[in-house]
């Protein structure tokens, strides 16, 4: 296989997959309006309570709970379009598409990079939507460009790594059913991180999960990233999380692509 | 397709000149499940081998193994001259494929399904508009052309697979059950395909439940019955190891395995049941065998 027909491969795969969005642009829109209603429930019908929880002095308002919030719900933007992600490629899995590029001339990498660069491309575009809805609700940052080139870098880290756990997801999956529940697991982990409330606030054991868990350290250096703050040693543990679940996603997907989908 | 735009062979054999698919000694299970147990085969350059057998027997193991889909646990595959497990993809730039399911992009139109494997096979564009138009007129799908295949029939979408088969220019073409779920006249059309490629040099493995498909199209046919070749020869050898006259490769098979050929139910091997898409074959066996 020469290397420029790997780029060629890839980018007509691209295309196929920019074909379907554009096709079926309700399916993107659903997975983007899921992190929106989290984000305005949470704001509007909690955001006075959690608010005044807040550790700031004298307890917070509604305003600084978007402001705590924003983070965790862009995590949770990057996990919704990672479902699709999953259900896409189960349906290339189950429907014998990949069996059939197989039988092609076709890398590997070419086969699966139509989905990889539209999950991101998705991903990019969904954030670009809530950034815009965090700002009309009132979203304000006191951080320079350098935070948020910071804050853009790990978001789309956050996002590759994600897209490979997910393709893998989908191909194991066997069943467009089992594909679009599996990575929910990835939408219900930021809410047990310090994306929604502190984990001080929480019960111990539950406490220690979130703390250690890997959406917390992530979390924490884009509020680090946003807000102008310095980030500390988590950022390292954020960009870590990222690459290892990014590493465990590929190679799973490399192992799952081999498979022969039995009908 | 016509034969005009036929780019030359992409792969010429390298070894044993005339000869497109050499199987030695082909062994597969899943885990303790022998699914083939020591298949030998060999098919010449521009013929058509039909691969016969009841559900279960192994066909699509047998397809999916040729096609580089699975890798035996042993013997020897030798596909265009390329060795399966040593030169995948010199075997994949020779083959085309139609699964025993309809793999298209339900999501596309017919003609973006087409010109997608024209795309991935490196055809120049003015050439893959070209072929992408003589196909769809050549399968009966230009009206369909712009719809998405979601909304087509099952028998248009067997017949879309076989045309995005064929855009790529396969010297080996692997069809595994290609008209089970047609209706006779799409049958006849398959048929008819498979003749024209095989006119123009290309060569065919097939699999089939219906004997009368092997007899109208198959030089050889090789008798695939719990992953072993029963028997193996021309259609007429096959009937002549059956005394009496008026044999046909119904008898042929019960005879050599002890059950009817066509949609054995595996739980009850002694009945034979009518096959599944409810087209009897014999109906066709008369008209078929005439017109031939
Ligand atoms: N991936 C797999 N894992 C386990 N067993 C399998 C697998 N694939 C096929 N088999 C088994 O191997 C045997 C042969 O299957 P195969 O699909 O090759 O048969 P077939 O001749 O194509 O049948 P059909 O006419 O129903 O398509 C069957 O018993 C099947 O259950
Ligand atoms: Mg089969």
């Amino acid at each position: 296989m020469m290397p420029t027909y790997v780029v060629r491969d890839s980018m007509t795969m691209l295309r196929r997959n920019l074909r379907h969005l554009s096709r079926y642009p309700s399916l993107a829109v659903m997975l983007i309006a899921i992190p929106v209603v989290f984000l305005l429930l949470f704001v509007y019908v909690f955001g006075g309570t959690l608010g005044a929880g807040l550790p700031v002095h004298g307890g917070g308002t509604r305003a600084d709970y978007l402001t705590y919030l924003v983070p965790g719900i862009w995590i949770m933007t990057v996990s919704s379009v990672a479902n699709g992600t999953a259900v896409a490629v189960a349906i290339d899995q189950t429907g014998g598409m990949f069996a059939r590029f197989r039988t092609m001339d076709i890398s590997r990498v070419s086969v699966l990079a139509g989905h990889v660069l539209g999950a991101v491309i998705r991903t990019v575009l969904a954030l670009a939507v809530m950034i815009v809805v965090a700002v009309l609700l009132g979203f304000r940052s006191d951080a320079g460009l350098p935070g948020w080139l910071g804050a853009a870098g790990l978001v789309l880290l956050l996002a590759f790594s994600f897209t490979w756990l997910t393709v893998a997801m989908g191909l194991a999956a066997g069943s467009i059913e089992t594909a679009s529940n599996t990575p929910l697991v990835l939408m219900v982990l930021p809410i047990v991180s310090s994306g929604f409330v502190p984990t001080e606030q929480m019960p111990v054991g539950l406490r220690q999960f979130a703390e250690h868990q890997p959406f917390t350290p992530i979390i924490e250096t884009l509020r680090s990233l946003t807000s102008g703050a310095p980030v500390a040693s988590e950022g390292w543990f954020a960009v870590g999380w990222c690459v290892v679940i990014g590493a465990v996603g590929y190679l799973w997907s490399r192992r799952q692509l081999g498979r022969v989908p039995t009908r | 397709m016509t034969t005009s735009n036929r780019a030359a062979p992409k792969t010429p054999p390298v070894s044993a000149p005339g000869t497109a698919i050499a199987v030695v000694g082909l062994r597969k299970s899943f885990g303790d499940h022998h699914v083939l147990g020591g298949v030998d085969l060999t098919v010449p350059v521009g013929t058509v081998y039909a691969l016969l057998g009841p559900n279960g027997a192994g066909k699509t193991t047998m397809v999916n193994i040729l096609s580089t889909l699975l890798t035996a646990d042993a013997g020897e595959v030798r596909v265009a001259g390329h060795d399966v497990r040593r030169a995948p993809g010199q075997v994949r730039s020779a083959i085309g494929v139609t699964g025993q399911f309809s793999a298209i992009d339900m999501f596309l139109t017919g003609r973006e399904n087409l010109r997608l494997m024209a795309d991935l096979s490196h055809l120049d564009r003015r050439g893959a508009a070209r072929d992408v138009a003589a196909l769809l007129e050549r399968f009966d799908l230009v009206e369909a052309a712009d719809r998405r295949a979601l909304t087509w029939s099952g028998g248009m979408r067997r017949r879309l697979d076989l045309a995005m088969t064929l855009i790529t220019r396969p010297r080996v073409i692997f069809l595994d059950e290609p008209t089970t779920g047609l209706d006779p006249r799409s049958r006849r059309e398959v048929w008819d395909v498979v003749r024209e490629q095989v006119a123009d040099g290309v060569t065919v493995l097939l699999t089939t439940q219906y004997l009368e498909e092997a007899d109208a199209l198959a030089d050889r046919v090789g008798v695939l019955d719990a992953g072993t070749l029963a028997a193996e020869g021309t259609p007429g050898e096959l009937k002549a190891l059956v005394p009496g006259d008026g044999t046909n490769l119904d008898d042929v098979f019960l005879a050599l395995t002890g059950h009817a050929a066509s949609a054995v139910d595996p739980a009850d091997p002694t009945g034979a049941v009518a096959p599944a898409d409810g087209i009897a074959p014999t109906d066709l066996t008369e008209k078929e065998t005439t017109a031939r």
